[in-house]
């Protein structure tokens, strides 16, 4: 079948990948599915998808997450999507291309979107069992599958972008990593020497193990053909079960060599300015398989983008906007959990007289260096172990920034002084290169299109849609915009209460508010009253409802009445849930202090039920594995044996690490078990906006890690200093020093007035970290009002906390002791007996684990059916 | 869904194709806050009571993690409906039409139910 005059014009697309869906995206917006018959050949199983965030799937991100396609707009434009049927042949003289199925499709016009494939060196074994390229929603489906099964040891061939996302993955997954890299520093196409010694510091601190200016020359194989190992060029041997290639990718221009497409030296089909190819004026390439015009092949997803955009703006023979694609930047930012390294603009400083502005501190694992032309110009530059200008530097490149570029590199608080936000851009500037969007685009979504949220925002302009690395900057053009143009940015705890967490807690707090459904149907947004609350505010209210309990007369006991109903699964069974629906037990063990005859009994229930047991990183034990049902029988033997609620659970006190100190230590000059133990029981039980933890060393050697609590507590010859503020986690922060050499007694009424202070006026979910630096005046506001009492309301604090002393109780004693409240401890309301059929266990390392795969049998169907492809 | 009158002594019971299969006592059901049921066939019910005593009956399997769960989510309404949050990774369920209101391809399955 070919075109016949007169007919329908038909577009074919061959690859439905991200630049084939942009494509497709642009076509509409021309209004050309309206007049073409638009046909296309999509060879993976499953539509379009965002490869960028691949990594993403490793946490958490499902296949469906990652789509980018639309049905609804599939179908709306009359698109005909074939997905598993890749095109086989195209014949050009008769203008027709024929897909694997056999299904023969006539074109006026053939677009060719068909990306890459991942480069495999030819070395032997190549193709071995444990051997992957990381490409597709598949491939990684493949890696999960043996990284779980059969793999503890993996290596990357490959340290560019890609090859470090791997290897991040591969980690992730619970493997020891080994990147190697052929190139004598890691990223090399993106950062300089200064950039990749500085990466690898930080890559390594990660635990991954890296090896550069080494080739891979050979897998090594086991009887059963399986990977084992892999020898490198410098004649040492690793030993890996699995390998991930990643060497770059190569375009995949086969099918246009087949019909006698021109193709670069180097591969690439060879396109004009406006992405026609050279040979064929019928026949157009874009993303990753177009050799541009500008004699390179990009692999990255903005040039693919502007490259769609101009191949429909040339089938439609725009001449008004008439297109061109010449060449683009390569600005790239990793998305490497942990490690922020981004590059931009002319990163190498190739260009003539430039000169570097360079900020290194490799202690830190920092390393900035800007490339400035002559006159002051920004052309481009590398960030790694701090990349948050990334946005706005990038933004600013072609420009003279309006602030001396050395300051754009030191650090904060350096004597820089000139933090450059986003408003000190122009509106030129293009904040998402992603879309090419610029500025004024963005200010132009709020103020005419009268957009108010970030999301809004994105839709109307798509910026933020694509990498995503510009979200950041794009949420402080719109808050700064909004609020320029009179609109009231809406800082409401969520749908139901248009205040603030602090401000329902002032309300709680003065009006005596006991009960959730009163503060909702008074105080409540207008739609809201009378509803059923939703589940960011009823958690939320409920732990301010407890820390204040004593005071405005509510019950301690957080699992009366209405209360029950407010609280999250874990606090209502006072016990965390696990993925596969059972719980884990975490008793309280303070300053990690036991004596042998509790260690016994924890030894002994946790055998008695089969629990898995795991020495915490809070200095105490969990047992995990517990069904509701067996949390009343595990809680009433421990309660029996003296202990008490960990609170693991809750938004509440933690533990209160401590180090052996004084008493047994040569260095120790306080006795810090004895104080954490004090801290510990004085503050158990006490709800917060977060979890809130604590330690306490015994000398300035500092083995209780204090100065990453929330409060730590550190001991002096003459007494304790004492830390607030920090925090471990995914951004970790160095307590501050709020005041120093206190007496046992100055130290508690401080603390005590700290987190009255901070429960008083954090939002929800704001760790101390996080609100001592969002609050007005920081660390000397607080230190304002709790040191100095500048408020006069320290008294206050400390009722408060004196209160919630006197009152705890154990919520486990209260709870087995009850019978009524044990009610609720069945895993069926009909079959009380009945234990959860998918609370299922098998045996691992002496001690057993979920199972896994009946876990997958309950997940959604779709799932099933890619987990069932990916065992090759 | 269905109103249930404030009366004791009333049973929770939920439609099996022809037949009501009862469940358990209505005031075992505090509004706000699931049980689980367990059907004879093996399946698993999320039954739920709203503060305005309205019944509800849903898959108890949350679909984004295989666990037996939904029961143990805390319930809301969105734009005027009712929903449940999965207390493992938050995803939002209409009570009423089963459908995911995080992710539109994804639907648990309904039943009906009152109290008599
Ligand atoms: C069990 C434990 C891991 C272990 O096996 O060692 C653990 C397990 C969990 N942690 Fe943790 N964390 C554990 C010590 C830590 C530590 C180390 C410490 O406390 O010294 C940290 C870093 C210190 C910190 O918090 O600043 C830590 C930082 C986190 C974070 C990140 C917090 C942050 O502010 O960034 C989360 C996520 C959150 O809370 O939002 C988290 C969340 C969790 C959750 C609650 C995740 C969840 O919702 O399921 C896990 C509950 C498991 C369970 O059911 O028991 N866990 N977690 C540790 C329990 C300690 C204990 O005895 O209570
Ligand atoms: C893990 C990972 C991370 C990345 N991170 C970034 C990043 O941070 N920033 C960035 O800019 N870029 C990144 N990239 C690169 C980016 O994904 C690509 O530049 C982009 O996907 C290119 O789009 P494309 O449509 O040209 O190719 P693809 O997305 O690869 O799509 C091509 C499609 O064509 C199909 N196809 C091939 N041959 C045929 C045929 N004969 N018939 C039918 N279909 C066919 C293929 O199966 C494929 O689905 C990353 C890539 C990966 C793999
Ligand atoms: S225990 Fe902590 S670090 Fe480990 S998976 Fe859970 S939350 Fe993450
Ligand atoms: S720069 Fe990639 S999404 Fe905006």
């Amino acid at each position: 079948m070919t075109a016949t005059p007169g007919a329908t014009p038909t577009i074919v697309l061959v690859g439905h990948g991200m630049v084939g869906q942009r494509f497709l995206e642009a076509l509409a917006e021309r209004g050309l599915t309206a007049t073409h018959r638009v046909v296309v050949l999509c060879e993976e199983p499953r539509p379009a998808y965002d490869r960028v965030q691949l990594t993403s799937y490793f946490s958490g991100r499902t296949p469906e997450d990652l789509s980018l396609t639309d049905m609804e707009f599939i179908k709306e434009h009359g698109i005909e999507l074939y997905v598993g049927d890749p095109a086989e042949s195209v014949d050009r003289a008769s203008r027709t291309v024929t897909a694997r199925s056999g299904q023969a499709f006539g074109y006026d016009t053939l677009v060719l979107a068909t990306g890459s494939f991942p480069f495999v060196p030819p070395v032997p074994h190549k193709d071995a069992e444990g051997c992957f390229v990381y490409r597709t929603i598949e491939d990684l489906l493949a890696i999960e599958e043996y990284a779980k099964s059969r793999a503890r040891v993996g290596a990357v061939v490959g340290g560019g972008l890609l090859g470090l996302e791997a290897a991040g993955a591969l980690k992730g997954l619970g493997l020891d990593a080994h990147i190697v890299e052929f190139a004598p520093r890691l990223m090399p196409v993106q950062v300089d020497e200064g950039g990749g010694a500085a990466l690898l510091r930080t890559i390594e601190g990660m635990g991954l193990s890296v090896h550069t200016g080494v080739g891979t020359q050979e897998i090594v194989v086991g009887e059963d053909g399986a990977v084992t190992g892999m020898k490198l060029s410098d004649g040492s041997e690793l030993a890996v079960d699995m390998v991930v290639f990643s060497a770059g990718v190569r375009p995949r221009d086969q099918l246009a060599r087949d019909c006698g497409l021109t193709v670069g030296e180097r591969g690439g089909i060879t396109v004009d300015e406006r992405c026609r190819t050279v040979t064929d004026p019928h026949v157009f390439a874009i993303g990753e398989c177009a050799l541009a015009s500008d004699g390179r092949v990009y692999g990255l997803v903005a040039p693919g983008y502007e490259q769609a955009q101009t191949a429909a703006a040339a089938i439609a023979a725009d001449e008004a906007d008439p297109l061109t694609f010449t060449g683009a930047d390569l600005s790239t930012k990793l998305k490497l959990l942990g490690v922020d390294v981004a590059s931009f603009g002319d990163a190498h400083g190739t260009a003539e007289d430039c000169l570097d502005v360079v900020y290194s501190d490799s202690r830190a694992g920092l390393y900035k260096k800007l490339v400035i032309g002559r006159d002051g110009t920004l052309l481009g530059g590398v960030l790694v172990g701090d990349a948050e200008a990334y946005g706005t530097l990038r933004a600013l490149t072609g420009s003279v920034p309006p602030v001396s570029p050395e300051s754009l590199v030191l650090p904060a608080g350096a004597g820089s002084g000139a933090q450059l936000g986003p408003s000190a851009l122009p509106d030129e500037a293009v904040i998402c290169s992603c879309h090419n969007v610029s500025k004024g685009t963005i200010r132009g979504a709020v103020t005419e299109h009268r957009c108010t949220t970030v999301p809004e925002v994105k839709k109307c302009t798509k910026a933020g849609t694509g990498c995503g690395s510009c979200v950041k900057v794009l949420g402080q053009l719109v808050t700064a915009e909004l609020e320029a143009s009179g609109v009231e940015v809406d800082k409401g705890l969520c749908g139901c209460f248009a205040q603030t967490r602090e401000e329902l807690y002032e309300i709680v707090h003065a009006l005596r508010v006991s009960s959730y459904r009163e503060l909702l149907d008074r105080h409540g947004r207008e739609g809201a009253r009378g509803g059923d609350g939703c589940e960011v505010c009823k958690p939320a209210v409920a732990s301010v409802i407890a820390s204040l309990a004593p005071t405005i007369g509510a019950s301690g006991y957080v699992l009366d009445g209405e209360q029950a109903a407010l609280q999250d699964t874990n606090d209502h069974f006072l016990a965390n849930l696990q993925k596969n629906g059972s719980y884990s037990v975490v008793p309280r063990i303070p300053g990690g202090e036991i004596a042998p005859e509790k260690l016994i009994v924890i030894g002994e229930i946790a055998r008695d039920f089969g629990l898995y047991t795991k020495i915490t990183g809070g200095q105490r034990i969990d047992m995990f594995g517990a069904r509701v049902e067996q949390l009343p029988l595990i809680w009433a033997r421990l309660v029996d044996a003296g202990f008490e609620s960990g609170h693991a659970y809750g938004k509440s006190l933690r533990t209160v690490k401590s180090c052996v100190g004084q008493t047994w230590c040569r260095y120790g000059v306080q006795d810090s078990v004895r104080m954490a133990i004090d801290l510990e029981l004085r503050y158990r039980g006490l709800r917060s906006p977060h979890k809130l933890k604590s330690a306490v060393s015994g000398c300035a050697r500092e083995c209780a890690e204090a100065q990453s609590k929330d409060f730590g507590v550190i001991a002096t010859s003459s007494g304790w200093n004492l830390y607030v503020g920090g925090n471990g986690g995914a951004t970790p922060r160095h307590a501050d020093l709020l005041a120093q050499d206190l007496s046992d007694a100055e130290l508690i009424r401080l603390i005590d007035r700290f987190l009255m202070f901070y429960i008083r006026t954090a939002d929800r979910l704001e760790r101390t970290s996080t609100w001592l630096e969002r609050i007005p005046g920081g660390l000397e506001h607080v230190r304002d009002v709790v040191v100095d009492d500048s408020l006069g309301i320290c008294a206050e604090l400390e009722e408060l906390m004196a209160a919630h002393v006197a009152h705890y109780r154990d919520e486990w004693a209260e709870t087995v002791n009850d019978p009524e409240r044990l009610a609720r401890f069945v895993s069926f309301v009909n079959a009380p007996d009945t234990p959860d059929p998918v609370v299922s266990f098998v045996p691992e390392r002496d001690q057993m684990k979920p199972d896994l795969p009946l876990l997958a049998i309950g997940r959604r169907p779709l799932e099933d059916a890619l987990e069932g492809s990916a065992q090759r | 869904m269905t109103l249930a009158p404030e009366t004791t002594g009333l049973k929770l019971q939920l439609q099996l194709e022809e037949d009501w299969f009862t469940v358990c006592d209505l005031h075992l059901l505090a509004p706000g806050r699931g049980v689980a049921a367990l059907l004879p066939d093996g399946r698993q019910v999320a039954l739920f009571r709203d503060r305005e005593d309205r019944l509800y009956g849903i898959g108890n399997l949350d679909p984004f993690t295989g666990a037996a769960v939904l029961s143990r989510g805390l319930t809301g309404t969105h734009q005027g409906r009712p929903f449940v949050a999965s207390p493992l990774l938050k995803q939002r369920f209409d009570l009423e039409t089963g459908q995911c209101l995080d992710d539109e391809a994804v639907r648990v399955e309904t039943y009906e139910v009152r109290a008599r």
